[in-house]
């Protein structure tokens, strides 16, 4: 009973638009939350403990008795002492390849990982580890990027906070879209009252029109925001960085971003046939 | 005698004008047939617009099909309107249908399938003389044939009330005689039929209708059948 018309004026093109930006911020925020529990995974559980001690002598020993401790320790899944060969290429780029590292006194470095459950009981292990050698030093690597940490959380909940304010903004051009298609058919839907029709029966016609907009910007929007989502994982997967590669996409996000537009066209629905019930209230 | 429609001093008024109608009282008998005159700006429109249900009276009381519509719940008004055909002055046919389907439209607002409306659009499209115009929009439409289709809107859903507002005043004479038929012949099947027109020889043409004035928003009872409408046929039981 209202025109047929491919569009409704510029509404499906904004929520194109908005819905092309929220799946595109859903999906940074999945992929941070992602980056950020792999991060909390992988350094909770892990630990590294340095024997600091000038004398080589002590230092080997201390080593050794450190290394006999840890293998003990129950949740301890992995010890491994750094080979002097590493640890000079890793102090390579401040004292160049001429040096012999025998010469100076560098702490020896034990490399540790916990199980997931172990992770809380670093300073347990720290304390057992000092038992044996009083030189030890440890470090938690959760401590060193613990604000990254808390960065990549700030981000995921602005994502989420954006994606919120993009729905409510849609729904306001739901509800101005929903006004100016009455306005623009006041005409009929006074024959239509005055022919016995209801307040639904009216809002039922605009509410499918705005629907059909609606899940067609909330469509669009979704496939170009999808494209450009599995283009950057392929460019982030070919960046061969663990920490740019921990922002990876999971696949279960999918779920969540088709259900973006699905979302997206029930919201405009819902919020359409509020508006023009309430509008078609005020006429008798 | 309870009629089917019944004024009593009812007022309306515009915002915060002077009344439009004033101390309007009648009554309706079911099954009459009454012609509203008067000059122009007499408030034909406007009274006819109180009876259609598509305004509030600002006093009086104003009972249709035994009920007060004047605080009747707004939740309760489209079961009452679908038992009104109105013929509008202007016509209001929705532009961008088909005259099929503006006929159509008041039996789909009733709810009916699509199996069931077709052949009775057909039929009142074939009886207004448009039965080859059905595809046809009201913009392509001459203004007699957009009247005709009001009409047949109007009427198809046999309704218990037909108001029209100056029903032949776009249609040449022989149209104007035929769509008196048709009225005539709904008169006769039970329809209170409501015609305001300016055309006082059309009076003539209804013999058993009823007259009703309206000068300066009052009315006038040149008959006095509005305040004693006849009775009708059903209540002459012996």
């Amino acid at each position: 009973m209202l025109p047929q018309r491919k569009t409704a004026g510029p509404m499906p093109w904004v929520i194109a638009i908005m819905m092309f930006l929220m799946v595109l911020t859903v999906a940074a925020g999945l992929g941070l939350r992602n980056a950020s529990s792999h991060l909390r995974a992988g350094l909770a559980a892990r630990i590294t403990v340095q024997i600091v001690e000038a004398d080589p002598i002590a230092r080997v020993r201390q080593t050794k008795a450190a290394l006999q401790e840890l293998r003990r320790i129950s949740g301890v899944t992995r010890v491994e002492r750094v080979e002097a060969g590493r640890m000079r290429k890793l102090l390579e780029p401040w004292i160049g390849t001429g040096l012999d590292t025998r010469d100076l006194p560098m702490p020896e470095m034990i490399d540790v990982d916990l199980s997931t459950e172990a992770g809380d009981q670093a300073a347990a292990i720290a304390d057992a580890v000092r038992a044996v050698a009083p030189s030890a030093r440890i470090d938690q690597h959760a401590q060193w990027l613990a604000p990254l940490d808390q960065l990549l959380g700030m981000l995921k909940w602005l994502a989420f906070s954006v994606v919120f304010l993009m729905a409510t903004a849609t729904a306001f051009t739901v509800v101005l879209a929903a006004r100016a298609a009455l306005d623009n058919h006041r005409a009929t839907i006074d024959v239509m009252h005055l022919l016995g029709a209801t307040d639904l029966q009216i809002a039922n016609l605009f509410q499918r029109r705005i629907a059909l907009d609606a899940l067609f910007g909330g469509a669009l929007g979704f496939a170009v925001a999808g494209m450009i989502i599995l283009l950057l994982g392929q460019r982030i997967e070919g960046l061969g960085s663990e920490l740019v590669g921990s922002i990876s996409f999971p696949a279960a996000g999918w779920i969540l971003l088709i259900l973006l537009p699905i979302a997206g066209t029930g919201l405009a629905m819902a919020t359409a046939r509020l508006t023009i019930l309430r509008a078609l209230g005020r006429i008798l | 005698m309870a009629g089917i429609l019944q004024f009593e001093n009812v007022g309306l008024r515009y915002g915060t004008g002077a009344e439009t109608l004033s101390d309007v009282s009648f009554s309706l008998a079911p099954g009459s047939f009454t012609f509203l005159t008067g000059p122009s700006g007499a408030g034909k429109t406007s009274l006819l617009k109180l009876l259609y249900l598509a305004q509030r009276p600002s006093r009086g009381l104003i009972r249709l099909f035994g009920e007060d519509i004047v605080t009747l719940p707004r939740s309760r008004l489209p079961a009452f309107r679908r038992k009104i055909g109105v013929v509008f002055q202007d016509f209001r046919l929705i532009p961008y249908l088909s005259a099929y389907d503006n006929v159509a439209l008041p039996l789909r607002v009733g709810g009916l399938e699509e199996r069931e409306i077709e052949t009775p659009v057909r039929e009142m499209l074939d009886w207004v003389g448009l039965s080859g115009r059905s595809n046809a929009r009201p913009a392509t439409l001459s203004g007699g044939e957009q009247q005709r289709v009001a009409i047949a809107r109007a009427v198809i859903g046999r309704p218990e009330i037909l108001v029209a507002d100056e029903p032949t005043g776009n249609v040449d004479p022989e149209m104007a005689g035929r769509l008196l038929y048709l009225f005539d012949a709904l008169n006769k099947l039970g329809t209170t039929i409501v015609v305001a027109t300016h055309d006082v020889h059309l009076l003539s043409r209804v013999p058993h209708s009823q007259l009703m004035r309206l000068e300066k928003g009052r009315v006038s009872d040149p008959t006095g059948a509005l305040r004693h409408p006849p009775r009708s046929p059903d209540d002459e039981q012996p």
